[in-house]
């Protein structure tokens, strides 16, 4: 029964999206971390999709390829009075960027809803088609 | 005789796959909106229902005729039972180009979707009513 593939597809979306609120959740718990005695800050990660077949090509899924760390360099804040601030007196923060992070906070949410919607459709037409000739 | 019974089913049948088939197509464009370069797909529906028909729109050829002209180049291959859905898949159209390359329109994809989830009950209901019309004419009540 090919529409029983619906559900496949469709959960891989949804845990697909699901990283992707994981890794925005962890972009904004640190989005005011600094950077420590090493120099080294919390970088922004990002998800990539990828299409990933299911049974046959007209099947497609989606699968979380890789998680990039973004390059961009971090936010630099004077406060010379910060323990942990350079000798310049610059603080090195995260370059977390909040705005972004809330855009694909919803855009995932958006499309988890809409994947779910898609699972509960097929439900629907699924059970419909067991009681075909009652 | 028995022909004569079944062949509408056999119709609404056909057409039933081919609304299982293009939910999932569906399923995967709406599963895939946010990977970059993807390439939404879908079917022309009046087509693929022709196709797995073998031409007539409301009564369908035998299984036998209509099999020879899928995959098969050469005498000697065997023919596929059945029909190929796969023929009839082609990409959708894009309404409004997007950085990352992906075709996928969510709004006309949810709108596609649940039009297809309406008529592929239609069809459910069709089968059903058939189905107890033939039976009530067997029991000749």
């Amino acid at each position: 029964m090919s529409m029983f593939s619906i559900f496949d597809i469709s959960s891989s979306a949804v845990s697909a999206q699901a990283q992707r609120l994981n890794v925005v959740a962890s972009n904004l718990a640190n989005v005011d971390a600094v950077a420590g005695p090493d120099g080294k800050t919390y970088k922004a990660r990002q998800v990539v999709f990828q299409t990933t077949p299911m049974g046959d090509d007209s099947a497609a899924g989606v699968k979380v390829s890789a998680i990039q760390e973004s390059d961009v360099p971090g936010r630099k804040v004077h406060d010379p009075s910060n323990p942990l601030a350079d000798a310049d007196g610059y603080v090195t923060h995260s370059n977390v960027n909040p705005v972004e992070e809330m855009v694909n906070m919803i855009s995932a949410s958006r499309s988890y809803q809409n994947n779910v919607e898609v699972m509960n459709t097929a439900k629907t037409l699924l059970l419909k088609t067991l009681q075909m000739g009652q | 005789m028995l022909d004569k019974m079944t062949n509408q089913l056999d119709f609404q049948g056909h057409a039933l796959l081919l609304r299982a088939e293009r939910q999932r197509l569906l399923a995967s464009n709406i599963a895939n909106v946010d990977t970059p370069g993807y390439v939404a797909r879908d079917m022309k529906f009046a087509e693929a229902l022709t196709a797995a028909t073998g031409g007539s729109s409301t009564m369908p050829v035998s299984q036998e005729s209509r099999a020879g002209s899928y995959g098969t180049t050469d005498a000697g291959h065997i023919p596929l039972s059945g029909f190929s859905e796969h023929s009839t898949v082609g990409y959708a159209v894009q309404t409004q180009p997007s950085l990352d390359n992906n075709s996928v329109d969510m709004d006309h994809q949810r709108a596609t979707f649940m039009d297809n989830a309406v008529r592929y009950e239609a069809t459910l209901r069709f089968i059903n009513a058939q189905a107890k019309t033939m039976l009530s004419a067997i029991q000749g009540q």
